[in-house]
């Protein structure tokens, strides 16, 4: 039984975390990527071509052409680029935000605990799109913008996760021989509990990233993230909305490519989750 | 009611910081500054902060919203008409999810053959991972265009006022077929996931072994001895997952153009059309906190055990 889990849990990973390296490979390897279009291109012969087909200009189009001509392959590469920046900046914010209140929760004195984690439950509570709704609305949506409001919104699970696993190794034995012993706050900090809880903290960041990837894709679809012609997955869905009729694979393309980027954090998510509940 | 309050203060704060001058949208450049002096006063927006606060809290709880500053009706009607389609919306969804959800989290948490159980579990996180707005627009393409079978778009046809009661009522059904269906296969994909590790770990539970041992058919103990035991922390869930099912909605309704409260909201945001923003973020404020609330009633109705422990 127990070798069976291991398999399939090695399984998981190895499947979320192979779609991962080649879609950070296809984003890093965008510019050698994409076919040679020149600069001008006649745009009514190469619009709209079907998936797999080679254009007056002899350029090949693995996923067709958009209605301005545009590879959409190439087009997807790109905006790897700036999904996976977005998806990754986005969480590191969140991860630095989440672990300063989680951890002044844990080791603070009870009224900043009783503040912080009521801040937390009631940042919880908020329906996270409207928020982000409300604060694309107040400032020129833009790539920055979008990662700074969607990191200021995503930090609240990390920060209840590091407040429990400092709260409950603190309360451990060798902890409290660790203080017996003379060790300070911080060096605790650092050489127990955060090999403790990273494990899990990195499974909360991994689906953090997918969610943030979905999220931001979400604000460009409605025209309050990234802007176009700038191409994350977000806007080359919303290019693919208004011809969904006579080129589908514009929208079905960037979509794909979300779905299984997301899915693969998950499962990498779940099998660093998996993990870290077995060394416990 | 903390949350409600905490969401419109900040919203209130945070509309107020905004650059942009909501007077400037309204009167276009051509405007001289005594005639947006006049327009300012009048909203009553050259006032201080507080007062502003107070007066819109005042008017609130009155149910008075006041009025587009874009459309120029009342804001109250606008959401009357607006939030029964996103109840309706949410709470069906709500339901077929954690229904068709539970079903399957059951069922793949007591299957004894691992293919099944793969099959499951990789359907179920394709399906959470897949954004709504996008499921949204594949479902457009395959049952409006390819196959022709449903609208794509609104809550009722346009030739829904000549239509006999049981026509409209089937017009209705079909107009609301295709964002409840996205809605929800995106909900049941986080459900599945949650019951089966739920249940999972009951699954050698001692009093389990008893009730098997007692010659209970297997999926007798699982309905009536392992569900009741693991449906708590869903049902919690249930409360939690309240705000993500508004925030699906407001994809899915601009996706298919319900016209609910996201549609509301989405267009107060593009038209900085802030009294609109104020009062759609309340509406949903009170919905999510108002759902977080019968979740916790429906975990004592289930759970004793929950009951007790609060008392004491």
């Amino acid at each position: 039984m127990s070798e069976q889990r291991g398999v399939r849990m090695d399984l998981r990973l190895l499947v979320g975390g192979s779609v991962l390296v080649i879609v950070v490979l296809l984003a890093l390897l965008a510019s050698w990527l994409s076919p040679a279009t020149g600069s001008v291109h006649d745009i009514v012969a190469t619009r709209f071509l079907s998936p797999g087909v080679t254009d007056a200009h002899g350029a090949f189009h693995l996923l067709g052409t958009d209605r301005l001509g545009r590879d959409v392959w190439s087009r997807l590469n790109y905006g790897a680029r700036i999904s996976l920046a977005v998806g990754v900046l986005t969480m590191a914010l969140s991860l630095v935000i989440g672990t300063l209140i989680g951890s002044a929760a844990a080791l603070g004195p009870p009224s900043l605990r009783w503040c912080l984690l009521g801040l937390t439950d009631f940042a919880l509570g908020v329906p996270r799109v409207v928020l982000l709704l409300l604060l694309a609305a107040l400032w020129q949506p833009g790539t920055v913008q979008v990662i700074l409001v969607l990191g200021a919104t995503g930090w609240m699970p990390i920060a209840r996760l590091v407040y429990a696993e400092t709260r409950s190794q603190y309360a451990r034995p060798y902890v409290q021989g660790a203080l017996a012993l003379g060790a300070r706050r911080w060096r605790i900090m650092l050489r127990h509990i955060v090999p403790h809880a990273a494990p899990s903290v990195l499974a909360a960041v991994t689906l953090g990233i997918g969610n943030a990837i979905t999220l931001e894709a979400g604000l460009s679809f409605l025209g309050l993230g990234v802007q176009p012609p700038t191409a994350s997955w977000g806007t080359l869905i919303a290019s693919g909305r208004d011809t969904v009729v006579n080129a589908p694979w514009v929208g079905l393309a960037p979509g794909i490519a979300l779905v299984l980027v997301v899915a693969a954090c998950t499962l990498v998510a779940d099998a660093v989750q998996d993990r870290a509940r077995r060394l416990i | 009611m903390g949350v409600v309050f905490g969401v419109i203060t900040l919203t209130f704060v945070l509309l107020h910081l905004a650059p942009g001058d909501p007077v400037d949208r309204l009167l276009g450049p051509a405007a001289t500054a005594l005639q947006r002096d006049a327009t300012r006063h009048a909203l009553g927006l050259d006032q201080p902060l507080a007062t502003q606060y107070l007066a819109w809290l005042g008017r609130a709880v009155r149910g008075d919203f006041g009025t587009s500053l874009v459309q120029g009706r009342p804001i109250a009607t606008m959401l009357a008409e607006a939030w029964p389609a996103t109840a309706l919306l949410v709470f069906l969804s709500l339901g077929a999810s954690y229904v068709l959800g539970i079903a399957l989290g059951l069922f793949q948490a007591n299957i004894r053959r691992g293919g099944v159980d793969a099959a499951i579990s990789a359907g179920s996180v394709a399906l959470n991972a897949i954004p709504g707005y996008w499921l949204g627009l594949v479902m457009v393409m395959v049952f409006t265009w390819w196959l022709r079978w449903l609208p794509a778009f609104g809550a009722a046809g346009l030739d829904a006022g000549f239509l006999g009661p049981w026509s409209r009522f089937a017009d209705r059904l079909r107009h609301l077929a295709l964002p409840l269906l996205t809605l929800t296969l995106i909900g049941m994909g986080g459900v599945t996931r949650f019951v089966r590790a739920s249940l999972g770990e009951l699954r050698d539970a001692p009093f389990l072994a008893v009730a098997r041992a007692k010659g209970i058919s297997r999926w007798r103990v699982a309905v009536r001895h392992q569900l009741r035991n693991g449906l708590v922390p869903v049902i919690t869930l249930l409360g939690l997952s309240l705000p993500a099912f508004f925030s699906g909605t407001v994809f899915v309704e601009a996706i298919f153009a319900w016209p609910g409260v996201g549609q509301v909201l989405v267009q107060g945001v593009e038209g900085r059309d802030y009294p609109v923003v104020m009062a759609a973020v309340t509406v949903s404020a009170v919905l999510v906190v108002a759902g977080n609330l019968l979740a916790d009633v429906l975990a004592e109705l289930m759970d004793p055990r929950v009951r007790v422990r609060t008392n004491e």
